[in-house]
């Protein structure tokens, strides 16, 4: 199994990301923000960071970026496609996920363990998790919290379209405290908090962060 | 050499934290008048010669792709 | 204003120029123009100026500081020592680290967010510019009474400045200090660590070598930043002299230092460069001087070929233009393409600004005509050197001689007020308002981070081998005895790579005083120089670089002295790392040392306002034979935590709040004990089977476990204590 690991300039998590998908026991493949070419992989990971610096709107440029033509278009037709945290920015920005992703209510960068809880378990991110699970992952951002207008937010409930929500205080001012969604379709999924950080306990917090990237093989191999 | 300006707001249903922040800073510094703040970002792109309707209408186009995002934002494009 | 070129400057010797208002003295004036027989155009006053100010030539620390290459160490590990941008050492398994630290106190009192956000930006390209990858961030900050209104202003834009330009380049910010006292209102102190990793044979120097080489610019274009910000900012006191002498302060662009290390790195890999500089205080007048003093060869630069974000910059301006994100380097002309190919991939500006030349002379061209000629040594190496005239101060002789009188807590009431006294003060209360706005996650290899006693990060996950940095300063014993104080430091920060289980290898420094024109100011700064270098070679440990930061002091009231010091170790496998917090109930808690009554300089002292008596003295070998204890028996410690500030009240308060894991104490004397901080102590934790192993002395003061730190059968649940110690700081800046 290929998974790639897309590099926009600005972007930080990328070699993360890419050891996360080695201890799921699949290949990262590197591919490049300026390289139209997705190397033939299986799924798609955009990491966070801070990509062309986050000036203009999180992610708001990137999207635009040659690699991100073909991403849009595979996962259009159900390739699996994880944004975590400036990931999750550029996926709102490109429509592929409703809302958008804000100023955190406090002003501040936050970065913490955060607890949430799995709402959905089955998009092709979170199929290994039992529903109602409690994890605990870092959290890391300026601009994280999900904002959209009130029939999205109202479609998104209804349609088990919320994959995890915060646990306890709210960390960003996110609308139902949501950490992060997915598609209709299951297949593309927007999370703000850092499940790569949280793959190795000598490293992160614990090993939570594990099953989202055994999830999409195990999505991948079902097919 | 003419100026283009975009003004760009977030909905008044989205959460400004930002203005909100000013508004609550204003009072502290004697200032009473204010019942709301809401910050917004401002571009200015220059263009040779006077401005033209046609790159209003590109910029319009532009702003709706790039400077704003729809979904939380609005904008307006004015020569100035 | 006209061109004034060498030419001109050979017809009209007389010409009044404002060297005085550059910071240069008649003499040092009167030296530049004996070293060109001329007058110096008006674009090298502004070379000399900057880099003969304090900040770039050292004139006034240097015939201190030499002392650490004298009475250096015998050591295998040093790679690079003092002189260039950062030390090097060697870590093993043919890795190479950096590291080091450096002050941005007047800028970040100035405009607090951009003032910290380039100060990290100027490190981690030091660091860079070694050849290595930055892999973290540590910054020591120091400020103004915690609620004092000027504080509110700088702390947090200090704390967003650091955490924005940061966060932004990937690297996680493992750990630093946090410290309020009245003198640092109006002197804030942002001291910023970077540390670094590469492979030997990477490792890069500032030198300009073989004639015909390419001189490169590339990053930022060059703005209006910090013009004179070196010689001015970090020179002269200001304030005095009304707004006049303010520059413009320097704007960093962290997404373009986050690119311009990608391309770094790869140009490094493909081994395109003969040498490089990055541009920071003194911008191209550094950068050029010292590549070519440094390459002991000439150089010609073509200053019109500088690639400028405001075309209406005069030559003087572009030679001390502070512009960020800026790096100069020395290419041969057969790797120039490859070069700007990469340099195309990350879209950082380049341009080829000159070359290096036979000879001895640094020449830079303006269209044409020659406004710059001078043997580069003389800009770069052999500025001023001031022999300063010292004293010891008064205030030191009756401070020494008072008594300590402060009430020492004994009843169940006293012992729990003072608990909470101490967990809540803005100096030992939590601090993860200021490190929750850092990531210290990123790049996936943070081992421990702050609150732990050392930051630990991974060199290489296939054999788990790692570096732990602590940086630590008493300045309230170094008030009291600097001679002591810098030792004292030291030993501190030495025992933190240990507690954590790792070796300490070098140590690195951060000098952070008031005005060495006051003879007071300089003999602390040299007591302190004198008792760093002697705790070094005690300690057998090299000190690899650092940085002085003077004129730290507002009218006649200095900063105390202030030397922060930065001790790097090696663990073999981070997964033997000793963590801080009490990891589970039914263990044995024994205290490592024994504790005297210190309580000069201590903490509740200075919660009393009793800020005199003497510092204990410094026993660096027992301190070694702690840390070799340390070192030996690790594995059978379940946590360890050092004893400093705040003593074991202090070490109680955090050990037991890490994992909400409480403990029962029992202490003959709890108001000393708790309160006392006698260095050279640490308190572990270990499971009862083996204490037999304990063969350092040590005394068992209690057991793990419960929801309460319960001392001398004073119950304080851990409920209270947290909120005492985590409600501070929000409510202080939140």
């Amino acid at each position: 199994m290929r998974i790639g690991v897309v590099t926009f300039p600005g972007t930080l998590d990328d070699r993360d990301a890419a050891r996360a998908v080695k201890y799921a026991g699949a290949e990262a493949v590197s591919l490049w923000h300026g390289d139209a070419d997705l190397k033939g992989v299986d799924a798609v990971i955009l990491p966070g960071g801070f990509s062309y610096g986050d000036y203009l709107r999180c992610g708001a440029i990137s999207r635009f970026a040659p690699v991100m033509t073909e991403i849009i278009a595979q996962a259009n037709k159900g390739m699996p496609l994880l944004g975590i945290c400036n990931g999750f920015q550029v996926l709102c920005e490109a429509h592929l996920l409703p809302g958008a992703l804000t100023r955190n209510h406090e002003l501040h960068f936050l970065c913490r363990d955060q607890t949430l809880k799995i709402e959905n378990t089955t998009s092709a991110w979170t199929s290994n998790f039992t529903k109602g699970k409690e994890i605990v992952i870092p959290l890391k951002n300026g601009e994280g919290s999900f904002q959209c207008d009130d029939e999205t937010l109202k479609s998104l409930e209804e349609n088990n379209r919320i994959i995890a929500r915060y646990v306890g205080e709210n960390p960003n001012g996110s609308r139902n405290l949501i950490a992060g969604i997915t598609n209709e379709r299951g297949n593309v999924v927007g999370l703000m908090p850092h499940p790569e950080h949280a793959i190795d306990s000598l490293t992160g917090p614990s090993t939570d962060g594990l099953p989202f990237f055994t999830s999409v093989l195990t999505a991948l191999v079902g097919k | 050499m003419g100026k283009i300006v975009v003004d760009v707001m977030l909905k008044p249903e989205i959460l400004d934290p930002q203005g909100k922040a000013v508004a609550a800073a204003l009072p502290r510094l004697g200032f009473s008048f204010a019942t709301d703040v809401r910050q917004g970002k401002r571009f200015e792109i220059t263009v040779d010669g006077d401005v033209t309707a046609a790159q209003i209408a590109e910029v319009e186009k532009a702003a709706e792709v790039l400077l704003a995002n729809p979904v939380i934002e609005t904008f307006t494009v004015r020569a100035e | 204003m006209s061109l004034d070129t060498v030419a001109i400057a050979q017809t009209s010797p007389d010409t009044k120029q404002p060297f005085a208002e550059l910071g240069l003295k008649p003499d040092e004036y009167a030296r530049i123009k004996e070293i060109l027989n001329r007058r110096p155009t008006s674009s090298e006053l502004a070379m000399y100026s900057v880099m003969w100010s304090e900040h770039c030539s050292y004139k006034s620390s240097k015939v201190h500081l030499k002392q650490f290459g004298e009475k250096a160490p015998h050591s295998d590990a040093l790679l690079v020592g003092i002189g260039e941008n950062a030390g090097v050492v060697d870590v093993g398994q043919g890795y190479a680290v950096t590291f080091k630290i450096e002050s941005h106190n007047h800028p970040s009192f100035i405009e607090p967010y951009q003032g910290a956000a380039t100060g990290v930006g100027g490190i981690v390209r030091d660091i860079l510019t070694m050849g290595a990858r930055p892999i973290a961030v540590m910054d020591p900050l120091r400020f103004g009474p915690a609620d004092a209104p000027d504080t509110k202003r700088v702390l947090p834009g200090i704390v967003a400045g650091i955490g924005g330009y940061g966060n932004c380049l990937g690297l996680p910010n493992i750990g630093g200090e946090i410290t309020f006292d009245q003198t640092y209102l109006g002197n804030p102190l942002v001291n910023a660590l970077c540390v670094g990793v590469m492979k030997h044979d990477q490792i890069k120097l500032a030198k300009a070598s073989g004639a015909g080489n390419l001189v490169v610019l590339f990053g930022a274009k060059t703005g209006g930043d910090g013009i004179g910000g070196v010689s001015v900012l970090a020179s002269e006191t200001f304030g005095t002299s009304g707004p006049a002498k303010r520059p413009s302060v320097q704007v960093g662009d962290p997404f373009v230092e986050k690119v311009l290390i990608e391309c770094s790195l790869e140009i490094f890999a493909e081994d395109l460069v003969v040498g490089i500089q990055d541009l920071g205080g003194a911008g191209l007048s550094c950068a050029t001087s010292e590549l070519a003093s440094g390459g002991s060869s000439g150089m010609a630069v073509q200053l019109d070929k500088v690639p400028l974000r405001d075309p209406s910059l005069s030559p003087e301006e572009i030679l001390m233009s502070e512009s960020q994100e800026r790096m100069c380097a020395i290419v041969e002309p057969k790797h120039i393409v490859r070069f700007l190919e990469i340099c195309a991939k990350w879209d950082v500006t380049v341009d080829v600004i000159g070359e290096v030349t036979d000879g001895d002379r640094l020449i830079i061209t303006w269209h044409g005509e020659v406004i710059v000629d001078v043997p580069p040594r003389t800009v770069a190496h052999e500025g001023p050197v001031y022999n300063r005239p010292l004293a010891q101060p008064a205030y030191i002789d009756m401070v020494n001689a008072q008594i300590i009188n402060v009430p020492l807590p004994s009843t169940a009431d006293e012992i729990k007020a003072a608990m909470l006294t101490i967990a809540s003060t803005p100096n030992l209360a939590d601090k993860s308002w200021v490190t929750s706005q850092y990531d210290k996650y990123v790049q996936g290899n943070t081992i421990l981070a702050q609150p732990e006693d050392a930051g630990m990060v991974r060199v290489d996950e296939s054999t788990q081998l790692g570096v732990a940095i602590s940086t630590d300063a008493n300045a309230n014993w170094s008030y009291l005895n600097p001679y002591e104080g810098a030792k004292l430091a030291l030993a501190e920060a030495a025992r933190n790579i240990a507690v954590a289980g790792a070796k300490p290898l070098a140590v690195t420094n951060c000098l952070n005083f008031g005005s060495p024109e006051d003879p007071g100011v300089m003999w602390q700064f040299a007591e302190s120089v004198r008792g760093l270098a002697d705790g070094c070679l005690e300690m057998g440990l090299p000190v690899t670089g650092g940085n002085v930061s003077f004129y730290n002091q507002t009218g006649d009231i200095a900063i105390l002295p202030t030397p922060v010091i930065g001790v790097l170790g090696v663990i073999q496998d981070v997964r033997t790392r000793t963590p801080m917090g009490i990891p589970a109930a039914g263990l044995d808690l024994y205290l490592l040392g024994e504790t005297k009554n210190d309580l000069a300089g201590s903490e509740w002292a200075f919660l009393h306002n009793q800020r005199g008596g003497n510092s204990p003295i410094a026993d660096l070998q027992r301190e070694m034979k702690l840390i070799d204890f340390l070192l030996a028996n690790n594995s059978i410690f379940k946590c360890a935590h050092d004893l400093s500030q705040g003593g074991l009240a202090a070490t109680l308060i955090e050990t037991t709040l890490k994992h909400n894991i409480g403990a029962t104490v029992t202490l003959s004397d709890a108001g000393i004990e708790l309160l006392s901080e006698t260095p050279s102590r640490v308190l572990i934790a270990i499971d009862p089977t083996d204490a037999a192993k304990i063969t350092y002395p040590a005394t068992k003061i209690g057991t793990t476990g419960g929801t309460s730190l319960t001392i001398n059968g004073t119950e304080i649940s851990l409920a209270e204590l947290r909120t005492a110690h985590t409600e501070t700081f929000p409510k202080l800046f939140g």
